[in-house]
């Protein structure tokens, strides 16, 4: 006992010494348990863009890019520990993919003084910059999802919806119990009937939700699935012969990972996603130089061009940005915590912006303001095409309905702020 | 030559009669109580606090219920995650509906919740043993885990479902909520941790202990000698869910901060802490403290050798931690099935003759 204590202290104290003058961006990833098949990609991603600044540009203003990985497995304990390890080192933004370790750390975070970018996941009213100082959501989340999904479910069926079937089949968890509220909302506005179906962690027993599915013959189904969750989800649907064009999942549910293990069944399934998918972009011509052929591609590097490993770069990219935006704003290229902050509530993406990084149209054009942290809620719904293995992009981008959510968000920002008394800022 | 009993006579009934009658282990005892409460306080930053010592009180205390249970009363539990959830909501909704009150009295009343739910699931014991009885425990888990889901009532109808701990204090100083000082956090774990253990501890060698080990060495040999097997059993029951109920409390609002209950009370909870007494030890105090320790640090010290000192990739290291942490758990079992408090114990007899031994 005591020689390991002896041994726990050394070996902590080595580890807890920091690695100065870099700006450090801890990875809370995921590439092991039952989510490693989407946290991976994401994971590649996130460190390939990175790496590709560091050997492309030199960093962000000449400040090297430390990103340290630690290695959550989705779970909200080890999520604590990878925060608690991390946060010493200097971090300046924590993306931790996991809505429930989002919501743990929301409070640690704002005491603590970083910023957290939860992007298009974690809790939907950090939308509002009013009550949540440090958290930001944009470019889209969880509510503007719900309601991009209605509004293309809308679009098929020639804008009524009076009558018609929705169920959701989710994740029993924060991140799964999300959209209801939203959901429940349209279904009072749009006359459409809504039904609850959780799946419990990790999912891969989904046998009697399909059956229901079977038995109630729902017009649509919504899912918000994450790890093997969506691989079982869509095998099922495929098994009970349910129309897969009418079967859509949020952009968490929707990667090549996720329809491949099914094969020709997943043919037309559809998801939202608030990026473009495909390696369709000049950025791969750089990464390709600088990264792949030196040999530094993060993971086993088979990952680029998938849509989850496109927006775990999405995700770096925007954090890039902010830094140099805050670098911009304060005049240091050595930026801290709470300066990073300001560049991510000044971001703003165009156009313009995506073009000169490589990404022309990538992803929604946004501006980050102090009321609003959440961007423009803008997503896409694309089809899966089983033959040719892509994903299609079957609409524009669909904005979300704002008068729905807005007030929602207002109530619920409004009951955090009461809950841990905090006074609104912007005014 | 260093740890010996010559010359450590007992002249009264009490001194032969107390814990650690051998002066070395009752100086040992003193000093690892002075560390704990004079020294890391000043030493503790938030990492020490959040991934070393508060997890493992936590877990401690939770283990040490599940001793007193299957340890000690010769009951197997497989609902101790669902206990803990339990002691957690029924915490969530004190902390909530009467915030003036100290936390500190919140916990122990979100144990006696506790104790109240583990005397109804423990009924069954009394006509059912062994696995039997460990599949109806299975039941309370996965019924009390569906339940806290289900009712919107217990998470205050909050959005998502989850249950996040306000700022709340002990005689003015903040012990939950994202302000908390490292040393006030583990301070609060660690003097409930050992009041709890003392009280274990002094449960244990007691009329009441020795009527549940007589129940859990021969039920009906322990019945004829005029043990009521339903006041033992259920006394068990509350005790043990007491302890669970107080584990499940501090782990949600000082430990976690915010929580869903199929992820941090889920069935994997129930095996970690049985999984820890078994290794640590069945009934035995060290022992909880032993397996809590040993289920708790050894992966963080793992990951931190080898990803912050070696620096291999993270999702090698977590798979090769499994494999570690796995293999020592098969290893120690084959070597001392009693666990690391056998293992202790059976160090002190050596330690005794040491260095001539016979």
């Amino acid at each position: 006992m005591k020689l390991k204590l002896a041994t726990m202290v050394v070996a902590g104290v080595m580890a807890a010494a920091p690695a100065l003058a870099d700006l450090t961006f801890p990875s809370l990833s995921y590439r092991t348990g039952p989510y490693a098949a989407n946290g991976i990609p994401f994971a590649d991603g996130y460190a390939d863009y990175f790496t590709l600044i560091n050997e492309r540009d030199g960093g962000i203003g000449g400040e090297k890019i430390n990103m340290i990985e630690c290695e959550t497995g989705y779970n909200t304990e080890k999520g604590v520990e990878c925060y608690e390890a991390t946060k010493g080192e200097g971090a300046l933004i924590y993306q931790p993919l996991s809505t429930g370790i989002t919501y743990q750390i929301i409070p640690k975070a704002s005491a603590d003084g970083i910023p957290v970018h939860s992007m298009g996941y974690g809790r939907t009213s950090a939308k509002n910059g009013k009550v949540f100082e440090w958290i930001f959501n944009y470019p889209a989340n969880y509510w503007d999802g719900a309601s991009i999904a209605v509004k293309h479910i809308l679009d098929q069926e020639g804008g009524d919806l009076n009558g018609k079937k929705i169920a959701l089949v989710y994740h029993n968890s924060a991140y799964g119990k999300e959209p209801i509220r939203t959901l429940q909302e349209l279904s009072k506005k749009h006359g459409f009937e809504f039904i609850e179906m959780p799946v419990d962690h990790p999912g891969q027993e989904q046998k009697s939700q399909w059956l229901q599915i079977r038995r109630d013959k729902p017009d649509y189904v919504l899912m918000w699935g994450w790890g093997v969750m969506n691989q079982v989800a869509i095998q099922e649907a495929a098994n009970i012969r349910y129309p897969m064009d009418h079967f859509i999942g949020i952009w968490w549910s929707g990667s090549e990972n996720d329809v491949i293990p099914v094969g020709e069944g997943a043919n037309g399934y559809k998801a939202l996603n608030m990026h473009m998918p495909g390696a369709d972009f000049p950025i791969y011509a750089d990464l390709k130089t600088h990264v792949y052929d030196k040999g530094m591609a993060a993971g086993a590097g088979d990952q680029a061009g998938s849509v989850l490993y496109n927006r775990g770069m999405y995700a770096a990219m925007l954090a890039v940005e902010a830094a140099k935006k805050a670098q911009e704003l304060s005049g240091v290229t050595a930026i801290n915590a709470s300066q990073m902050r300001d560049g991510m509530e000044a971001l703003s993406i165009d156009a313009a912006k995506m073009e000169e990084l490589g990404l022309p149209n990538f992803g929604p054009q946004f501006d980050v303001s102090c009321e609003n942290h959440g961007g423009s809620g803008l997503g896409i719904v694309q089809q899966w095409d089983a033959a040719a293995g892509k994903w299609n992009v079957i609409t524009d981008y669909i904005e979300s309905d704002k008068e729905i959510i807005d007030p929602l968000v207002l109530e619920d920002s409004a009951a955090y702020a009461a809950e841990a008394g905090i006074v609104e800022r912007c005014n | 030559m260093l740890y010996r009993e010559a010359g450590d006579f007992s002249t009264t009934y009490e001194k032969d009669g107390q814990t650690f009658p051998i002066k070395f282990d009752r100086w040992g005892y003193y000093v690892i109580l002075a560390v704990a409460f004079l020294v890391v306080p000043f030493l503790i930053n938030d990492y020490w606090a959040n991934a070393v010592f508060v997890p493992f009180l936590i877990y401690a205390i939770a283990a040490l219920g599940l001793n007193i249970l299957t340890g000690y009363c010769g009951q197997v539990s497989l609902g101790t995650g669902g206990f803990m959830a339990v002691g957690a909501y029924a915490c969530y909704k004190l902390m909530t509906s009467f915030p003036d009150v100290s936390i500190f009295f919140h916990v122990l009343i979100a144990g006696a919740i506790t104790a109240g739910v583990g005397v109804i699931f423990g009924l069954p014991s009394l006509r059912i043993k062994g696995f039997y009885l460990a599949v109806a425990t299975l039941a309370a888990q996965f019924f009390l885990v569906w339940l806290f889901n289900k009712v919107p009532w217990f998470y205050n109808y909050s959005a998502s479902g989850q249950i996040s701990s306000p700022e709340r204090t002990v005689l003015g100083i903040i012990v939950t909520g994202p302000n908390t000082d490292a040393w006030a956090k583990y301070m609060f774990c660690l003097i409930i941790a050992v009041l709890l253990a003392w009280l274990a501890r002094n449960l244990t060698r007691g009329s009441v202990g020795r009527r549940w080990m007589a129940i859990r060495d021969m039920d009906i040999a322990a019945e004829i000698i005029g043990v009521n097997p339903l006041t033992a059993k259920l006394s068990a029951f509350a005790v043990s869910s007491f302890f669970i109920g107080v584990a499940g409390a501090l782990f949600f609002s000082v430990y976690l901060g915010a929580a869903e209950v199929g992820e941090a009370f889920g069935i994997s909870k129930s095996f970690l802490i049985l999984f820890m007494i078994i290794i640590g030890g069945l009934g035995s105090i060290f022992g909880s403290f032993a397996g809590a320790a040993f289920m708790v640090l050894l992966p963080v010290l793992l990951k931190n050798i080898l990803v912050g000192q070696l620096g291999w990739a993270t999702d090698l290291a977590a798979h090769i931690e499994l494999m570690i942490v796995g293999g020592l758990i098969v290893g120690f079992l084959i070597v001392e099935p009693h666990g690391l408090a056998q293992l202790w114990r059976l160090t002190k007899e050596k330690l005794r003759l040491w260095p001539f031994p016979h």
